[in-house]
């Protein structure tokens, strides 16, 4: 954690609702990264996305267009999912976040959802493949999936992938759904 | 791109945001972050002071009493799609959130910051036109109640004062039988729309129309009622005739420009077509009095 953001500034605080921060202060956050708890000092203007890229080293989560679009630097928030590059790091001080680091086992066995996009294809050059594995598994974890490839393909509209054609990441999401389902 | 430098507060009750907001000349709101984000990294913003209105617990409530369905400004999107006291009083809501971005963009962004941004092309300014909706604003120095059709003045530009931070969102509930709903036409799924269009429609005894409401987004620098169609459809049998001549009065009473998207022309048509489209989907909804 060797951030450029003042992980080093010991001194300071937990945000104050009467203080006015300025771009060179450093606000205390208190947060759990995927299943981590992890204290860090902060710049008010300093976006989640370089938070967890930058301070933390996680660099899986990718940062493509940095305004929302792509969808290739999507973690989840308190189970939700969230552009990183439009949420700043100050606003998660409290929540749960997990990034794609968190979704294999802790031996490395890979997450349904990871093994269905290798086996199905769902990925060539894997920029925004981050993205989409933290989109689909939200989705098969917690959505009823479309029937219609259509409406699936309506499902993963958050995220864009300029070489797979989306073919293989509709099969990846099918098989990931099936086979969460199947373990009840 | 990264965020411009401001000074950040992030008060935790409104009155103490409040009063930052009555102190500071220049100042936003963070409260979804999913438009501010992008204006501060693209430097079309540079304010002073940026007030995240996060621990502001009292202004995310969502109420469904008095004929009303009030939500504070921080209710996160996908909060008030997803509640179903407000789809039982209201569907039209959910009908036309699912329009908003994605899912991913709606579980951050909030029912204020939509409307306080006023993009003309958004949905939930041109349903509160359509419903006649109200806002409630605050500042230090009190409140006041602005009617839908007084609050979005020009593109991203409303009748909040710099030192008013809005509050509330009010959308009337639908009378019992009145039919509804919203379409719009994008060029790819979530993206803002070249044009939208929502209606509702309540029928007399006889089966005629007692009452068309036709309001539409995309077409100009606000959204828009379109009352000429409205008035042409009172007292009109529900039917292919009526809804296509709606189309185009509608289609007639709005001037737009060509822009990147689409031509004028384009979009005027489009709009005859949805107005259509959202008359002909209201009146299969709607029911005769009980
Ligand atoms: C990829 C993408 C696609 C999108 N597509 C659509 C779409 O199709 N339709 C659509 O409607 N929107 C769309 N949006 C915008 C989205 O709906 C935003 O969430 C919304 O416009 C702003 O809400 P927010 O809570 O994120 O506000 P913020 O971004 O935090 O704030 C937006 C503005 O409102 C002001 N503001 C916020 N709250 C208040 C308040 N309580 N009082 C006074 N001022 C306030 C802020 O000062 C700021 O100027 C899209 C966004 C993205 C990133």
């Amino acid at each position: 954690m060797n951030g450029n953001h003042g992980t080093d500034h010991l001194d300071a605080e937990p945000v104050d609702g009467d203080t006015r921060y300025g771009p060179d202060d450093r606000i205390a956050i208190s947060l759990t990264v995927n299943g981590e708890k992890v204290e860090a000092a902060v710049s008010p203007r300093l976006l989640l996305s370089d938070f967890l890229r930058g301070d933390l080293g996680l660099t899986g989560t990718h940062v493509g267009c940095e305004h929302g679009v792509c969808g290739a630097c999507t973690v989840h928030l308190d189970g939700m999912p969230a552009r990183s590059c439009l949420t700043m790091a100050v606003q998660v001080d409290g929540m749960e976040v997990r990034t794609v680091e968190g979704l294999a086992e802790p031996d490395g066995t890979l997450h349904p959802v990871q093994r269905a996009f290798r086996e199905c294809h769902g990925l060539q050059c894997g920029f925004c493949t981050p993205g989409f594995l933290m989109a689909v598994t939200h989705l098969v974890e917690n959505e009823e999936l479309a029937e219609t490839d259509d409406g699936l393909r309506a499902q993963l509209a958050g995220n864009l992938c300029r070489c797979t054609g989306y073919m293989g990441i509709v099969a990846a999401t099918r098989r990931a759904a099936a086979e969460i389902a199947s373990k009840g | 791109m990264k965020p411009p430098c401001y000074e950040y507060v992030a008060p935790d009750t409104l009155a103490g945001a409040l009063r930052v907001r009555a102190e500071c000349e220049d100042s936003v709101v963070l409260a979804g972050g999913q438009s501010l984000v992008p204006t501060l990294n693209f430097r079309l913003a540079n304010p002073d002071t940026v007030i995240d209105l996060r621990r502001v617990a009292e202004l995310a409530t969502v109420d469904t009493r008095d004929g009303m369905i009030r939500v504070g400004a921080m209710t996160r999107q996908r909060t008030l799609e997803r509640n179903e006291a407000a789809f039982a009083r209201n569907p039209l809501i959910r009908e036309t959130m699912e329009y908003i971005a994605h899912p991913v963009i709606r579980s951050r962004g909030t029912i204020g910051g939509s409307v306080a941004h006023a993009d003309p092309a958004s949905e939930l300014p041109c349903l509160l036109v359509l419903l006649d909706g109200e806002l409630t604003a605050r500042s230090s120095r009190g409140e006041r109640t602005i009617p839908a059709a007084d609050f979005f003045e020009f593109v991203f530009t409303t009748a909040l004062e710099p030192e008013e931070l809005l509050v509330e969102v009010a959308f009337p509930v639908l009378e019992p039988g009145e039919g509804w709903a919203f379409r719009e036409f994008a060029r790819r799924h979530g993206d803002f729309a070249v044009a939208g269009a929502g209606a509702t429609l309540l029928l007399d005894d006889a089966g005629r129309i007692a009452r068309a409401r036709l309001a539409a987004c995309g077409v100009a620098t606000t959204p828009v009622r379109l009352r000429a169609a409205e008035e042409a459809l009172r007292g009109a049998e529900p039917g292919t005739e009526a809804f296509r001549a709606a189309g185009e009065l509608a289609r007639d009473a709005v001037t737009t420009v060509d822009d990147t998207a689409a031509s004028a022309d384009y979009r005027r048509h489009l709009l005859s077509g949805l107005v259509n489209d959202v008359l002909t989907r209201a009146a299969a909804r709607a029911r005769g009095p009980r």
